[in-house]
């Protein structure tokens, strides 16, 4: 690609990704209300879509406040982490055939090595924060960071023995015969529990937890500081959905549909059923967390790491 | 496991459960008749307003929201010369309504009295007093009380005997 396409594409993304992001807030409360028996905001424009246009209107205004106490330019630096990590890894990602910013031939890696950068806005924003309850949250975030990102890594490396590749492209053209969820369907377990840990999303938000750490490694943050951590959150949920389709779905294919309407479509169908846990599981305590991840979920994707190799050296 | 599928499982289903929420302005919800809601003073059937400002309410009332005060016409009939409720004090528990002996002060059915200024929820007495009987037609104070007012002296209300000469020998 020339340069004048990327300077075209870039900005296209990140409107795109922005306008996902925001929509998915309205998506988020409305599929949550639906499956409390609600009705969700359906006030603000038709059906209530504008209601993100409210939200964000509400946000600028906000005071914009750094609590004395805080280490400010980490403080402040902390929130424009998380977008700027998971906003470069959606360089990765092959929307299309053809569509998507970088063919990269380490796309996994870089994936990898981006989402575990993430936990450095965590941890630095529940460090710069000097307060009891952010300092908990950020150490909950490092901790789970690490011990979930451990076989987030190990239950990928099935998709790329099967490919032979850890270009994402070269992945999902891989799975032109089978989806790869039929052959590592543990892996995409492992790595669907381990993605919604890194995402922090419920029920594994126990950096945030809300009943019992206030806000979390947030609690001090207002204004649109506030908002690029719920931005950060959304952004990774769809990175999460897009690389579960990318890796177990078959990416972009599909019968009779253009094939961004079909990496669309898994995608969307992802991030609902992540909104899906949400509404349906209660949080974990934070020890029973940490026995998941290394006592069950580790061993699990060793297994798996082992048995994929087996049966493909057994083939060959 | 089973069960974390299968709580998934029930939470989906409640996709086509029927909604609880009352979409409000829109959809009222059912208001029962004797709600404690906009206070009124009513009027008895002859048209005449049934308050004969005994201060009963005012002093009934708990956060002190009533003010009143009394007058008397030509007649010897009682009526408040002025009526005051503020609104914004108003915790509607209703205990005007019971003291009063007149059925004057009645709570009704209407709720929606918010106001963009404090001041509009003073309402004088030409904003509480209604044109009609309130939830107690056919009642009139003076008609039943014994009291003497101008054109029925004692003894002429309703099921009252006329008054008995305590200085005569018979009964």
């Amino acid at each position: 690609m020339s340069t004048l396409q990327y300077i075209i594409l870039i900005p296209a993304l990140i409107f795109v990704l922005m306008s996902v992001a925001s929509g998915l807030i309205w998506v988020e409360r409305r599929l949550l209300g639906i499956w409390q028996d609600r009705l969700g905001p359906n006030r603000v424009g038709p059906f209530g879509v504008l209601q993100v246009l409210a939200d964000i209107l509400k946000v600028f205004t906000k005071e914009d406040w750094v609590p004395p106490f805080a280490d400010k330019p980490v403080f402040i630096t902390a929130p424009a982490i998380i977008v700027v990590t998971v906003l470069i890894t959606f360089a990765v990602v092959p929307f299309g055939p053809r569509a998507g910013l970088a063919d990269l031939n380490i796309g996994l890696l870089f994936f990898l090595a981006m989402s575990s950068l993430g936990v450095y806005s965590v941890a630095l924003a529940g460090w710069a924060s000097d307060s009891k309850y952010s300092l908990l949250g950020g150490l909950r975030a490092s901790a789970q960071m690490i011990s979930y990102e451990v076989f987030m890594g190990l239950s990928l490396m099935g998709v790329v023995m099967l490919a032979g590749s850890f270009n994402l492209r070269t992945i999902v053209l891989a799975q032109r015969h089978m989806w790869n969820i039929v052959p590592q369907f543990l892996g995409f377990i492992i790595f669907m529990i381990a993605g919604i840990a890194e995402t922090h999303r419920l029920p594994f938000d126990l950096p945030e937890a809300e009943s019992e750490l206030v806000a979390g490694f947030h609690s001090e943050y207002s204004g649109m500081k506030f908002g690029m951590f719920f931005l950060g959150e959304y952004f990774g949920i769809t990175l999460i959905s897009a690389m579960m389709t990318t890796l177990f779905l078959g990416g972009w294919m599909g019968p009779v549909l253009p094939p961004i309407v079909w990496f669309a479509l898994k995608t969307f169908a992802f991030i609902c059923f992540f909104i899906l846990l949400r509404a349906t599981l209660p949080r974990p305590r934070y020890d029973q967390l940490m026995s998941f991840g290394w006592k069950t979920m580790f061993p699990l994707s060793l297994v798996n790491l082992l048995v994929t190799g087996g049966i493909i050296l057994a083939a060959r | 496991m089973l069960a974390l599928l299968r709580a998934l499982w029930l939470i989906l289903l409640h996709t086509f459960k029927k909604r609880v929420t009352v979409q409000y302005p829109e959809q009222k919800p059912y208001v029962p008749p004797r709600w404690r809601g906009r206070i009124i003073l009513s009027r008895d059937p002859d048209g005449g307003e049934r308050c004969v400002a005994c201060y009963l309410c005012a002093v009934a009332c708990p956060v002190d929201c009533i003010a009143l005060q009394a007058a008397e016409d030509e007649t010897g009939r009682r009526y408040p010369a002025s009526f005051r409720i503020n609104f914004s004090r108003c915790i509607f528990c209703g205990y005007c309504e019971e003291a009063c002996p007149t059925y004057a002060i009645q709570l009704t059915t209407d709720y929606e009295m918010g106001e963009y200024r404090r001041a509009n929820l003073v309402y004088e007495k030409e904003d509480l007093l209604i044109s009609g009987q309130g939830k107690y037609p056919g009642y009139n104070f003076y008609r039943v009380a014994g009291v003497e007012i101008g054109g029925k002296a004692k003894g002429e209300a309703e099921n009252e005997r006329p008054p008995v000469d305590v200085r005569g020998l018979l009964p």
